[in-house]
């Protein structure tokens, strides 16, 4: 975690005559905003704007992939996404799912935990519910089947979790690639399982092996008790991270450990502490996509969501309320594009390339909201004209 | 030949901001010659070094080299003109070989480690350096790697050498090596600029001295005709009168002890050698000393976050009159035993405050854990940060806005007023004036000056004699990790501290070559 | 025996090259301290950049120039690899994005991309399985050297063991071997060459190199960019060599992050990779070799590369042993902040 400090002890001394002015150098160069600028209009302007610019690139990539016209693109994009009820809840439901996936990265990351693992996390519970499922399934009433669901799911996700946290806590091992390579790990144990659950070697177990310890209809929609938790959780985790002493210690752990040092916190048991949070959230996601959704498991269940939580999380810049919206983006980019691909016939990895292009846009605009380009008068491409830009 | 200065510098300013760093500087170095410059801290040496080096460019004046104007804008211009630097915090890459890190960068065609190692030790061998080019950095002693630094640049043929503080990191005897090395290069023609804080080093191994006194470049004398006296005398100057106010220490009791304390760096040196004083309660003390003489670990190790070697520190609880052993423990556990003590570290943003917590939340810091309830108690707090914004006129749009955003004067009145609100008995600041402007100063110094009428033992660490002569009842020298001398604040001059700060051991042992 | 010992071998390193491949392009990211998890992605996009190109030539003549047939896809491969990497850089070290985000960003947009191209491919010909098979020009990469022909049925047994020697490490495409190669030749340039000491010194401490005059941002994109295309090699090599030509989407799996946990496992040096990959391979394909496995344990064998990587992980970090951690500055951008 040390080393992230380096990167983040920001230039207070990057004053503009600091900067070498020679007839070397390049016609521009790049000086860090001052705070007073970065305020919080200029930053949204700036992140609408590449969101909007991606969404007109990808428009006109469609027209020359489909030949359609373009309102009539974003048109399809938006019944996709929210077009009738069915479309609507489908949404709200991949929403929920993806959010509370995010939700759970999210205490790992303000603390500057790089937790790439929520895949796997989210997988291994997914695994563990679908074994209460399948071998509690009938034997218990299912009240407690339900529990021991709830149980199971969120002590995988701990487990997942929480292995990495001691390492990195006690030994420094790099939690990247640690939590990277427990995705794979988790995948194979549901292979394994896949092998011993239904001996056709068919690659899922579907819903007749899953018979019980569904989540019930709510007002006869299926996905409604899976959109209120996820509700609820968001709001718990927001309380939370802004609101309890855990969270104020996850800030200042992930903003300093100096300062967390000079408080006297104790810093491994903090890195421990939330990732256990990280993971029981991911069980319970775990448990959503399984009791809650698909009643089936196969290795490709969570499908990316623990990445694509990643940069929901930083997007939102790790406010919960925020992710609600960065969700609802990727999650419409992704119904709105799939709606494209089925009218015009493409294939469905349409709308990961149109995902991946206007991420690339919204990564690349948080430069514009640190830095700013300036022309460097003395240059000689501006002599002539003698005149200075701010970008 | 010997006419033209290897480096001569004519009128160089440099400013950062509002703060001129250097003020016309005139000095120059010969060929075959050593010379010294001699500043306190914040004089401006290292800034003035830095323009000959390529990281800093003046914003007026030029440099010469061997008479002919010379523009050095990035480090690679340096080299080209046969200047080398070698920095207090070395450049080096951990995990490579001595050899590697000698010749990284250069571009010299093949790469041959034999033919590498071969000029290295031609090197080493006609200076007198004991080097193992396939020696790994990070298995290496300070004094080694500093070795690495100074072959790598006269590898590049350098022929005029700066050395910022060589001698800060090393043993005696390694600066005899050190300094037996520099006089082989200047019998070998070279001009070396050596950086140091100590006079009898200075006696020792220069050929000039050049004194620099808040940017300004003061006299340049030749060594063999001054004394230490004359040298600490313009080194810090006449005494300045500030007209800070001082009582007169009231019901003074022994507060805070500190004995024997032993600090050892991974390294294996010595931070503080066998430490031991006693704050009293109602006065302030201060600690002089050169940057870096263990003054940081000295306040943190009273503070719980270094850990002791050896010795004890002892509290005196004023309500009981308890006496707790705050050794090896952490300032959580500190707090709990019910010593209320206060710390405003020298580094504000990066250990102090938090950065990108808003007033509010920064007030929590030490205060948060208050109450059994997980969740936070924001009330208390925003009270606090509203006092102490009205009180001591705090520059900010409100409670909520993130520290980071205010000016360096009010970024300290934060802290410094969170750290005085848990009402304290004993108080440690560490250059709680440092970069700030004259008005804030003078806040900083009433709201100490208040805490000592309270009964609180203020313990403050400062650069500038003026001041600690000034608000100080008693001052305490520190160097190179040893207390050298504590001497009355009313009845002591300027000159009996610098001579203090710049007396060590060897100085003692009468070693002057 | 002997037949089946040199079966496994050669499967063992069939499997291992496009994880030899991808290794090596990412340890050579890496060294310029750059953590470039979009390598699956990149490895998608050297895969179907090469079908593509394939695809039309053969598409275009009758009877394919072997030449042609090698040159073509190669270009197409490395130049969709390094449009990819080229992403990165920009975003990451131009940009000064975060590098974990920014290369997962590039891994579901190569995945889509290849998908896509693959998809839209498959759709074009319209065939009844949905993939599409380039075999006339797999059949020139998978052409091998022919000594082990020359010595097929021979009686003495020196000849014998000649031949077997010659079926087991000398019957490959040339692509198996352009990947020992390139394995050999990073670890010589980065252990031996001054290109190499600078790459490395910029990974560890790019304020260091940069104050020694070293060029940081350009050994940056350098080393990735070179990196990345070796990477997409792998995923050439996946179609035309290992799957003979024949493209399905999703196909390629998860040998990227294979990849990935390789250079951990090989401590960031591209001639332990070599035996490491092979080794990750045997273990993939190992359980065809076990008596009476059951189908249980192919998924337990397939998880052991990734458990022995997380235990060189722990083992490395645990040892503290400085010259087998990751490179020092891995993961961070560099700004130069001094001036």
């Amino acid at each position: 975690m040390k080393k992230e400090k380096k990167s983040v002890k920001t230039a207070e001394n990057t004053l503009p005559s600091a900067v070498k002015k020679t007839e070397r150098e390049l016609p521009f160069y790049v000086v860090k905003r001052g705070d007073a600028e970065q305020t919080f209009g200029r930053a949204a302007l700036i992140r609408a704007s590449a969101i909007v610019i991606a969404l007109l690139l990808c428009g006109i990539a469609t027209i020359f992939v489909t030949g359609d016209n373009p309102i009539s693109i974003y048109a399809t994009m938006f019944k996709g996404a929210f077009g009738d009820a069915h479309n609507l809840w489908k949404t709200l439901q991949d929403l929920a799912i993806l959010l509370c996936v995010s939700l759970a990265v999210t205490p790992a990351f303000k603390m500057r935990f790089w937790n790439t693992g929520a895949e796997g996390q989210v997988l291994i519970s997914a695994l563990a519910t679908a074994m209460c499922m399948f071998y509690f399934g009938g034997a218990v009433p299912t009240p407690v089947l339900m529990l021991i669901m709830v149980a199971g799911s969120v002590l995988a996700g701990v487990i997942w979790a929480v292995i990495p946290a001691i390492f990195k806590a006690f030994w420094g091992t790099n939690e990247t690639l640690f939590t990277l390579m427990m995705n794979y790990v988790a995948i194979q144990l549901v292979e394994v399982f896949l092998k011993v659950a239904d001996k056709s070697g068919s690659n899922t177990v579907g819903p007749s092996l899953l018979k019980h310890g569904w989540f019930p209809e709510l007002f006869g929609q299926k996905y409604l008790l899976n959109i209120l938790i996820v509700a609820v959780l968001t709001v718990l985790v927001y309380i939370y991270l802004k609101y309890s002493k855990h969270g104020y210690e996850i800030s200042v752990v992930g903003e300093s450990e100096n300062t967390a040092r000079y408080i006297g916190v104790n810093v491994k048991k903090v890195i421990i502490r939330t990732m256990v949070v990280s993971g029981a959230l991911c069980g319970v996601a775990g448990l959503l996509l399984v009791a809650g959704t698909s009643h089936s498991i196969d290795s490709n269940l969570v499908g990316g969501r623990g990445f694509t939580a990643i940069m929901v999380s930083w997007l939102a810049k790790f406010n919960p309320l925020m992710m609600v919206l960065t969700t609802l983006l990727l999650v419409f980019l992704n119904r709105g594009s799939a709606e494209v691909t089925t009218k015009f016939g493409l294939n469905t990895a349409y709308s990961e390339i149109l995902t991946g292009v206007i991420l690339f846009f919204i990564i690349g605009c948080e430069f514009f909201i640190q830095y700013k380009i300036v022309a460097n008068r003395s240059h000689k491409l501006f002599k002539k004209k003698g005149g200075s830009e701010n970008v | 030949m010997n006419n033209v200065a290897a480096v001569e510098l004519v009128n160089v300013t440099k400013t950062f901001g509002s703060v001129v760093a250097n003020r016309n500087v005139n000095m120059d170095v010969k060929k075959g010659e050593i010379l010294a410059i001699l500043g306190e801290n914040g004089s401006g040496k290292t800034t003035l070094m830095n323009m000959l080096s390529g990281i800093y460019h003046p914003d007026e004046g030029q440099i010469f080299i061997d008479g002919k104007e010379a523009q050095i804008s990035s480090p690679k211009d340096a080299f080209a003109y046969r200047i080398g630097m070698i920095h207090q915090h070395f450049k080096l890459v951990d995990i490579f070989t001595a050899a590697e890190n000698i010749v990284l960068g250069i571009d010299d065609g093949k790469f041959d480690p034999k033919g590498i190692s071969k000029k290295v030790e031609e090197i080493s061998a006609k200076y007198g350096f004991e080097i193992d080019p396939s020696k790994k950095i990070y298995e290496m002693a300070v004094s080694e790697k500093q070795t690495v630094e100074i072959v790598k640049v006269l590898y590049r043929g350098a022929d005029i050498l700066i050395l910022d503080e060589p001698t800060a990191v090393l043993t005696p005897q390694e600066t005899q090596k050190l300094f037996a090395v520099l006089r082989q290069m200047r019998a070998d023609g070279k001009a070396v600029i050596i950086i140091t804080h100590k006079l009898h080093e200075v006696l020792s191994i220069s050929d000039r001295v050049a004194i620099l006194r808040k940017g300004e470049h003061i006299a340049t004398v030749n060594t063999a005709e001054t004394s230490e006296t004359e040298l600490t005398e313009l080194m810090v100057g006449q005494k300045v009168a500030l007209n800070i106010e001082r009582d007169a220490p009231q019901g003074c009791l022994d507060r805070l002890t500190v004995s024997h304390v032993n600090c050892v760096s991974r390294e294996g040196v010595k931070l503080l050698d066998d430490v031991s004083f006693t704050a009293k309660s109602g006065e302030i003390l201060g600690i002089a000393g050169i940057a870096g003489s263990g003054q940081r670990e000295l306040l943190e190790a009273i503070a719980g976050l270094q850990h002791l070697d050896g010795g004890e520190i002892t509290y005196v609880n004023p309500k009981n009159g308890e006496i707790v052993n705050l050794r090896d423990k952490n300032p959580k556990q500190i707090k709990e035993l019910g010593v209320r003590l206060s710390f405003v570290p020298e580094d504000r943003l990066g250990m102090g405050l938090v950065g990108n917590m808003d007033i509010t939340d920064n007030m929590m810091l030490r205060s948060y854990r208050r109450g059994k309830s997980m969740f936070l108690d924001r009330k208390r707090p925003k009270n606090l940060a509203e006092e102490i914004i009205k009180s001591l006129q705090v520059v900010t749009p409100g409670a909520g806005t993130p520290v980071r955003r205010l000016s360096g004067g009010n970024v300290q009145k934060v802290l410094v007023g969170r750290e005085i609100a848990s009402a304290p008995s004993v108080l440690m600041v560490a250059y709680p004036v440092r970069g700030l402007d004259i008005n804030s100063s003078y806040t900083i110094y009433n709201l100490l000056n208040t805490q000592k009428r309270n009964g609180v033992a203020v313990i403050f660490v400062g650069e500038d004699l003026d001041v600690l002569m000034e608000l100080c009842d008693r001052i305490m020298v520190i160097g190179s990790g040893k207390i050298t001398g504590i001497v009355d604040g009313r009845s002591c001059t300027k000159e009996e501290i610098g001579y203090l700060m710049t007396k060590t051991e060897k100085a003692e042992e009468g070693e002057n070559a | 025996m002997f037949d089946l010992i040199s079966q496994f071998i050669q499967r063992a390193i069939l499997q291992g090259t496009p994880l030899l491949f991808g290794s090596t392009g990412e340890i050579i990211t890496e060294k310029s301290g750059n953590l470039n998890l979009g390598i699956p992605g990149i490895m998608y996009m050297g895969g179907i950049s090469g079908v593509i190109g394939g695809f039309f030539y053969q598409q275009s003549v009758r009877i394919v120039n072997p030449v042609l047939a090698i040159l073509i896809p190669l270009v197409c491969a490395l130049a969709g690899s390094l449009l990819a990497s080229l992403i990165y850089c920009f975003l990451t070290i131009t940009l000064k994005a975060n590098q974990n985000v920014t290369g997962l960003a590039l891994t579901t947009f190569g995945v889509g991309f290849g998908n896509f191209f693959g998809g839209s491919l498959i759709k074009l010909v319209d065939s009844d399985v949905p993939s599409i098979a380039l075999t006339k020009i797999a059949k020139v990469y998978k052409t091998t050297l022919p000594f082990a022909q020359w010595l097929e049925d021979s009686d003495s047994l020196p000849l014998q063991i000649l031949e077997w020697f010659c079926k087991t490490f000398l019957s490959y495409g040339f692509m198996v071997y352009l990947a020992v190669v390139v394995a050999l030749i990073a670890a010589v340039l980065l252990k031996k060459t001054r290109m190499g000491l600078h790459l490395r010194a910029v990974g560890e401490n790019p304020a260091t190199a940069d104050a020694a005059g070293i060029n940081v941002t350009k050994y940056k994109y350098f080393a990735t960019c070179i990196g990345g295309m070796i990477a997409g090699l792998g995923g050439l090599y996946y179609v035309m060599d290992y799957t003979n030509g024949v493209w399905s989407n999703n196909g390629f799996g998860d040998r990227g992050w294979l990849a990935i946990a390789l250079v951990i496992f090989a401590t960031w040096k591209p001639n332990f990779a070599i035996l490491g990959s092979y080794l990750f391979g045997a273990l993939y394909i190992l359980f065809n070799y076990i008596e009476g496995a059951s189908m249980e344990i192919i998924p337990v064998l397939k998880m052991l590369p990734y458990l022995v990587t997380i235990l060189v992980l722990i083992f490395v970090s645990m040892r503290k042993k400085r010259e087998n951690q990751p490179p020092a500055s891995l993961g961070l951008s560099y700004f130069r902040e001094e001036r």
